[in-house]
């Protein structure tokens, strides 16, 4: 909302000098953020011109610019060279003939940019065609203004090259620019910022002049009939509570809107069009009523204010035709046909034209929930329905009309109706009985009654120290109307610190006395994380939106849970609308990214969540929020939220130790994978187990390892990708990924390590040969070694793989070194021998293995 | 075999001649001293000090002499053994040292080589921040609540008292899902896990919850779909405004040292009531109005106060819509991105290399930067 200083000024006093920095920081120290400030800064010349004709020139850097010819009228400073204007310009959006805001060289632009006549593109440029944002009038830079768009052709038409663009913008005054909070609707006027100015200098009595401050005439039976019809209220809550309407006849539609108002809009970032419509705007930033002219002619009888019916539509000012809700509310012509949808836009059949005369002004206070679904069913966001949305003073409604007939009458000549209608459902506010000592108890600072009572009056608040309930303790409060935000004891402590000053808040640092530290599983996850990086992995995040052809491109099976991804129904991208089931599907594209960025040796990490439905997403219950919902809805509720286990997954490629002085690289190959899995699990000192997995996507069928924990719960896979899916990922050949369950891990190292007594007696070693079938894996080989050994074997170590020659075909050779320690004595060579021997039966059972 | 046998031959007696000995002895100190290398003393020194060498030889001959002459010549040979085997020894220790230094010498190599074979990994910074974020308040006795990021849209939205018609909540880019009756959403906000633990746990509560959060923006310098948040909430007997405050002072003096000060104004939110803008003096310009001047501090803007976040009371309705009675109970709230701590803290000048993944960001930060 903005406000500029001439307007503040007529409602409230503005210390001498006061600048807009100064009001702006007025305003910040009672909560309402300053978002710009426009005007002010600017001396000209800054002109109107006309664009007689240009040249495109594209450049060298792949810009093409304007070499423009601009006509501005008697400040033209080359006419002595018999020349209009001559203006190099990188916007595209206008036309030769377009009335445009020239800059000349002399001026100083906000920011204190200094305009002179300077070299560039090969030209000499006398001056700048102006954007919005550089001369503070608003923020855009998607091109220069046009004035024709920005005012309206009829507004243009009145115009001439060389005229004061300063006056005509109103950028010699200071507007300050705030951002109002949603529940400061009263704050989207000129009488509602006005007044928060005034709170801020200490709210002075006598200072404050309220705009809405008229005599109203007394409503009578000769105006025109309006009724309120709302069958279907919405949650209780009628869809208009009161309705002003005032007629103004015999205006003529020739005249404009005088020059003042015109600039205040502009200022307002409002664009003028008519008479009528720039007084019901007007009236709207002074006061914050949202008005609504109908042209008196095009209505055949009583104004009806009722739901939309199933079926009926409405062409609305923007010229889209409407498919009406029965929630919608609307204003119809007796009952039948719709005008407007209340509180949001009108429609266009009664829209005042070039010859409307007559004119009827709606007033009226519309159910702010009623008017956010509209605006939001309808995507129509409107200066109306920001206002209703977030509340309508209900008692400004009267005035504003009164306001807008009086401007009517002035400025368009015409007389405004006897006949007065204000059906008024309206209730009082009922009292709250304040506790004086609560705002105290809420901020934390010690205000004396008095202050509290000062305060609160200021802010317009009703005050009984006598009634039922009051004592020492308890007063009556009965807010403004302007202020459905004020409603309990919260709410009068925010407006006491507010207007006391929130920096007189003490600071005092909350104790907490049962901090328990992290939990197992946030120790746990840095741990993983930690010993990532500390293996050579590379910690990114990706986004985890992924195509639903990724689930093909991985390889998934038809029937694989991974394929239940939950769809995103309002995606970023169409092409991304699925949520991942691994973060391996979002980490590849990270990995794609850095070697498209010329990275030839990646090794990256992700821990994150994962969504995985398990099929169609459920439906959460919505309960009520006045109390706290039963144990079996929120059971409910949290089992609608499905099921995000917590996974890592690392992914590399080309070389995992690079190639130096001391020779060739090695590249990272499915083993890295296995290894980074189990350097975790270490990492947490959980033992896990290693097989072979020849079936599970997007892995290689014969480069993949299942990782289990030793009770077979699975914790992960880690290989080398299959071909097809790196070649569908496009993704290098031999890329190599491993992806495994965090919170599998977590669980697993719950429970404290139990240390095991060492050995100090010698080591005793033995190896050997066996000869197994190529197709037995390794790790059964070993374990059927570990279980046969017995209890003084200390470790095992495959020192040697041979296939070849040597063999048999079709089997290979492994070579173990197998080290034995017992606790309470040197082990003989005949003890060692027989553990070996024992170690090799089992490992023959089991793997028809035979010692070489 | 004839001809004289030089071992046993009385006539070699004479070599038990002092002068002889004497010469024996310059001989084979000479001999030492000349031997340049350990190979080549040990060479000369069997010559010099073997068994057969002229004092060995003179040595064993001493047993031949008559007893009279035994004692002095057992002396005069025993003292010249003593010098040869004296300097003998002399010149080993010598060419130990020698060679010794020459090994080190011969073995140098260039350190300065690349000797990373291996690159080291990394943690990502906005993992680091949370951390050291969350650790801020874990050393003040908070504890971290956690929960989920596709959440459903009563807990991230209508029990934070914004009700489906809530303007707040057409402020806040949603993700839907589908079917979009399902009443799941991915949270906009850290807020739902608040929620959560004010459902499940009885007060006092002291929780810190960071994560991921979801809103409809296209990524840009400023703006990602996906970013990440911290919110900590409190709920006791007695905590006031003044609380939060301290609560926001201690952790900005954490995060920005002991000189940090904040100064706060009131804002809106519906989740708390009242709520509370705060913001705290830059630690780059320490609050020196820089706007519009050549040195304008680019950490703050040149205003010298740089925003941390909406904070406030939390709402009695949230409370009761929780289960905790606000006649008993009150509590406050406050969050902020760790995106925007990032940026401040390491000068990180956009969104896009905190998105994109580019090993080169994370591999600045090392494992906690
Ligand atoms: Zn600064």
């Amino acid at each position: 909302m903005r406000m500029p200083l001439s307007w503040l000024a007529e409602v409230t006093d503005l210390p001498p000098g006061a600048r807009g920095a100064d009001v702006a920081a007025g305003l910040v120290s009672v909560g309402l953020e300053e978002e710009d400030l426009h005007g002010g800064d600017l001396t000209g010349p800054l002109v109107v011109g006309r664009v007689l004709d240009f040249t495109p020139e594209p450049q060298k850097n792949g810009k093409t610019i304007r070499w423009c010819t601009v006509d501005v009228g008697q400040n033209g400073q080359m006419l002595t060279e018999g020349k209009h204007q001559e203006i190099v310009c990188g916007a595209h959006n206008f036309e030769v003939g377009d009335l445009v805001v020239v800059v000349l060289p002399g001026a100083v632009l906000p920011g204190n940019f200094a305009i002179a006549a300077r070299k560039t593109y090969g030209h000499v440029s006398n001056g700048m065609i102006c954007a919005e944002d550089e001369i503070g009038l608003g923020h855009d830079h998607e091109g220069i203004i046009v004035l024709e768009r920005l005012l309206g052709a009829e507004k243009a038409a009145t115009l001439q090259p060389g005229d004061d663009a300063i006056a005509l913008l109103g950028l010699a005054e200071e507007t300050v620019e705030t951002n109002v909070t949603p529940d400061r609707g009263y704050c989207f006027s000129v009488r509602g910022l006005a007044r928060e100015y005034w709170h801020s200098q200490g709210s002075p009595a006598g200072g404050y002049r309220d705009p809405a401050d008229v005599a109203t005439p007394q409503a009578n039976d000769s105006g025109h009939p309006i009724r309120l019809d709302d069958d279907t209220p919405l949650d209780g809550n009628v869809g208009c509570d009161r309705f002003v309407a005032r007629v103004v006849r015999g205006i003529d539609p020739t005249r404009p809107s005088p020059a003042w108002m015109q600039k205040r809009l502009t200022q307002m970032g409002m664009r003028p069009i008519s008479l009528a419509v720039d007084v019901t705007n007007y009236v709207m930033l002074a006061v914050g009523q949202p008005l609504h002219a109908y042209d008196l002619a095009k209505l055949d009888g009583p104004i009806v204010v009722r739901r939309a019916r199933a079926g009926e539509a409405l062409t609305t000012l923007d010229d889209v035709e409407r498919t009406l809700s029965p929630e919608d509310l609307l204003i119809t012509d007796s009952g039948e046909r719709p005008l407007a949808i209340a509180g949001v836009m009108g429609g266009s059949s009664s829209e005042v034209d070039d010859s409307t005369t007559d004119v009827l002004i709606e007033a009226a206070h519309f159910d702010p929930t009623t008017v956010a679904r509209s605006s939001r069913r309808h995507r129509l966001v409107t200066e109306a329905s920001k206002r209703f949305e977030r509340g309508v003073d209900p008692q400004v409604t009267a005035a504003a009309a009164q306001l807008a007939v009086d401007l009517l009458v002035e400025h368009g000549g015409g007389t405004a109706d006897p006949g007065v209608t204000d059906v008024d459902h309206t209730t009082q506010r009922t009292a709250y009985l304040l506790d004086v000592t609560e705002p105290s108890r809420i901020v934390g600072v010690d205000y004396p009654r008095e202050r509290v009572l000062s305060i609160l009056r200021d802010l317009g608040c009703a005050v009984a120290e006598s009634g039922e309930g009051t004592d020492d303790a308890h007063v009556l409060v009965t807010p403004p109307s302007w202020r459905p935000d004020l409603v309990d004891a919260p709410d009068y402590a925010e407006e006491v610190a507010r207007i006391d000053g929130y920096n007189n808040i003490p600071s005092i640092t909350p104790t907490p006395s049962e901090g328990r530290g992290l939990t197992h599983g946030q120790k746990a996850r840095r741990i993983v994380a930690d010993a990532l990086a500390g293996a050579g992995f590379t910690e990114v995040l990706s986004y985890p939106f992924v195509a639903a052809e990724l689930a093909d491109q991985l390889g998934f099976a038809p029937d694989d849970d991974r394929r239940q991804a939950v769809r995103v129904a309002n995606p970023l991208s169409e092409e991304r609308p699925l949520l991942r089931t691994m973060v391996l599907s979002s980490l590849v594209d990270v990995l794609r990214r850095n070697l498209a960025r010329g990275h030839k040796d990646v090794a990256i990490s992700e821990i994150g969540l994962v969504f995985r439905p398990g099929g169609p997403l459920g439906k959460a219950p919505i309960p009520s929020v006045a109390s706290r919902p039963d144990d079996a809805t929120l059971e409910q509720l949290y089992a609608a939220v499905p099921d995000q286990p917590r996974r890592a997954a690392v992914v590399a490629s080309g070389q995992i130790e690079q190639a130096g002085w001391w020779g060739p690289g090695r590249a990272a190959d499915w083993s890295d994978m296995v290894a980074a899995v189990q350097s975790v699990a270490a990492a947490l000192a959980v033992p896990v187990v290693v097989a072979n997995d020849p079936d599970h996507a997007p892995w290689h069928p014969g480069r993949c390892a299942r990782i289990t924990l030793a009770d077979g719960t699975l914790v992960g896979h880690a290989g080398e990708l299959h071909p097809k899916a790196l070649a569908a990922l496009d993704l290098p050949p031999r890329t190599v990924a491993a992806e495994f369950d965090v919170d599998v891990l977590t669980a697993a190292s719950e429970e404290p390590v139990q240390a095991r007594e060492f050995s100090s007696f010698p080591p005793a070693l033995t190896d050997v040969a066996l000869l197994v079938r190529s197709e037995v894996a390794a790790g059964e080989v070993e374990a059927a070694l570990r279980r046969g050994a017995g209890e003084s074997l200390e470790s095992i170590v495959l020192f040697d793989v041979y296939e070849g020659e040597r063999v048999e075909a079709g089997h290979r050779s492994l070579a173990y070194r197998l080290t034995f320690r017992a606790l309470d004595r040197t082990l003989t060579t005949d003890e060692v021998n027989d553990f070996r021997d024992a170690a090799v039966a089992a490992a023959a059972r089991a793997t028809g293995a035979v010692q070489r | 075999m004839s001809g004289p046998n030089t071992n046993y031959d009385p006539v070699e007696v004479a070599a038990l001649d002092p002068a002889q000995i004497d010469a024996a002895v310059e001989q084979a100190l000479a001999a030492a001293a000349a031997a340049g290398s350990l190979e080549e003393l040990k060479a000369v020194r069997t010559a010099h000090q073997g068994e057969k060498s002229a004092l060995a030889l003179a040595n064993r001959e001493i047993g031949a002499l008559p007893p009279s002459a035994k004692a002095e010549a057992g002396k005069r040979v025993g003292q010249a053994r003593g010098r040869v085997a004296q300097a003998f020894a002399a010149r080993q220790a010598e060419l130990e040292v020698e060679r010794d230094e020459r090994i080190l010498v011969e073995e140098r190599v260039d350190v300065t080589v690349p000797a990373l074979r291996r690159r080291p990994g990394a943690r990502h910074p906005i993992e680091l921040t949370a951390q050291r974020l969350v650790d801020a308040f874990v050393g003040m006795g908070w504890e971290v609540a956690e929960g989920p990021e596709l959440e459903s849209e009563w807990l991230n939205f209508d029990a934070l008292n914004l009700g489906p018609d809530h303007p707040a909540r057409q402020m806040q880019d949603t993700f839907f899902l589908d079917p979009v009756d399902s009443g799941l959403v991915l949270r906009t906000q850290t807020s739902p896990v608040q929620i959560r633990t004010m459902l499940e746990q009885e007060p006092p509560i002291y929780v810190v919850a960071p994560g991921k959060v979801f809103r409809t923006d296209d990524l840009d310098a400023t703006h990602t779909p996906v970013f990440h948040q911290i919110e900590c909430l409190a709920i006791d007997k007695g905590l006031t405004m003044a609380h939060l405050r301290g609560a926001l002072d201690a952790f900005v003096r954490i995060m920005f040292g002991e000189e940090t000060r904040t100064r706060v104004r009131a804002n809106y939110f519906p989740f708390t009531e009242p709520s509370m803008e705060t913001d705290f003096l830059c630690f780059a310009c320490h609050g020196a109005e820089t706007w519009g001047t050549p040195e304008q501090c680019r950490t703050c803007g040149g205003s010298g106060w740089i925003e941390l976040g909406g904070s406030g009371m939390v709402n009695r309705k949230v409370l009761r819509t929780c289960g905790i009675d606000p006649d008993i109970y009150s509590g406050f709230a406050f969050g902020l991105g760790i995106e925007r701590a990032l940026m401040l803290r390491h000068g990180v000048q956009g969104m896009h290399d905190m998105v994109e993944g580019d090993l080169r960001f994370s591999q600045q930060f090392g494992m906690g930067a």
